[in-house]
């Protein structure tokens, strides 16, 4: 697809967008993202924000890989309990007991 | 008043988890050694008068963070900096430019894989620290928006604003470990 292609499709697109009832653009659905998230739509935005996704695969993708890209860094961040006790720094010990007596 | 031996006890007791907690806040080894014998210093001080009404753990775990975030202050790296490049883009339509997800890895295949896991600690690392913190106080330590808000002086709508910031910039960062385009 070139982008003549993509400009003539995206032109459509905010045309449809802006012509459907209760429509949203993808910038004013990037606002609904977190509120969506967090549970704090109310009935009405859901459901412009559910029409909107159902119409639209960029934000769709979009939404996907950022729930994803939560999760990831989610697991990765997310401290393994390890069944071997932490190794304890002895000279950070001692630097702390005499730091107490000052 | 607490004498030496107690104070050698509760630092024992403590000391691995409350340093794993501030390098996770840091994330820099140096820097939580120095925030972890703050938190003890404070420890010891407000000892005297600690009421009991949370867990003594509760209570050195908050101790904890406030001395990581005071290094964060110290440091000037709790200031607001711009991440505009890695937020989504919209033509002048406001249409969302991203190109068509042929793959999605899924989280196993990047656990599982050393080498990703060290891409996406890198990609983390490239946030800056006043959006990172945020990330990590609300979904990682398990803070709620309100109490994140407290902790770094800013208000609820900001959090929530340098959260979602934070999350697309990920999207973004990791992008290529994402799409499967980086070698493991």
């Amino acid at each position: 697809m070139n982008i003549r292609k993509i400009g003539l499709r995206q032109l459509l697109k905010s045309f449809m967008m802006k012509r459907i009832h209760h429509m949203i653009t993808c910038k004013e659905f990037e606002d609904f993202v977190q509120r969506h998230l967090d549970g704090e739509l109310s009935d009405k935005q859901r459901s412009t924000f559910e029409w909107h996704l159902s119409l639209c695969r960029e934000c769709r993708e979009y939404l996907a890989a950022y729930k994803h890209a939560i999760e990831i860094t989610n697991a990765v961040l997310t401290p393994v309990k390890s069944p071997i006790p932490d190794e304890v720094p002895e000279d950070l010990i001692k630097a702390i007991l005499e730091a107490r007596k000052h | 008043m607490v004498t030496d031996a107690q104070a050698e006890q509760l630092v024992r007791e403590n000391i691995g988890w409350m340093l794993r907690l501030a390098e996770r806040l840091l994330r820099d080894p140096e820097l939580a050694k120095d925030a972890t014998q703050e938190a003890f210093i404070n420890a010891f001080v407000g000892l005297e008068n600690f009421e009991g009404r949370s867990s003594l753990k509760t209570w050195l775990y908050r101790i904890t963070i406030y001395a990581s975030l005071s290094k964060l202050r110290q440091l000037k790296r709790l200031a607001e900096q711009p991440i505009d490049e890695y937020l989504p883009e919209f033509d002048r339509y406001e249409c969302r430019i991203e190109l068509p997800w042929t793959h999605l890895a899924s989280t196993q295949e990047i656990m599982e894989n050393e080498s990703l896991r060290a891409r996406v600690n890198i990609g983390i690392d490239v946030l800056p620290d006043s959006y990172r913190i945020v990330l990590q106080l609300r979904d990682i330590e398990g803070y709620n928006t309100s109490e994140v808000a407290e902790l770094l002086d800013i208000s609820d709508a900001n959090v929530k604003v340098r959260l979602h910031r934070a999350r697309s910039a990920l999207k973004k960062l990791l992008e290529p470990i994402l799409r499967g385009e980086v070698d493991s």
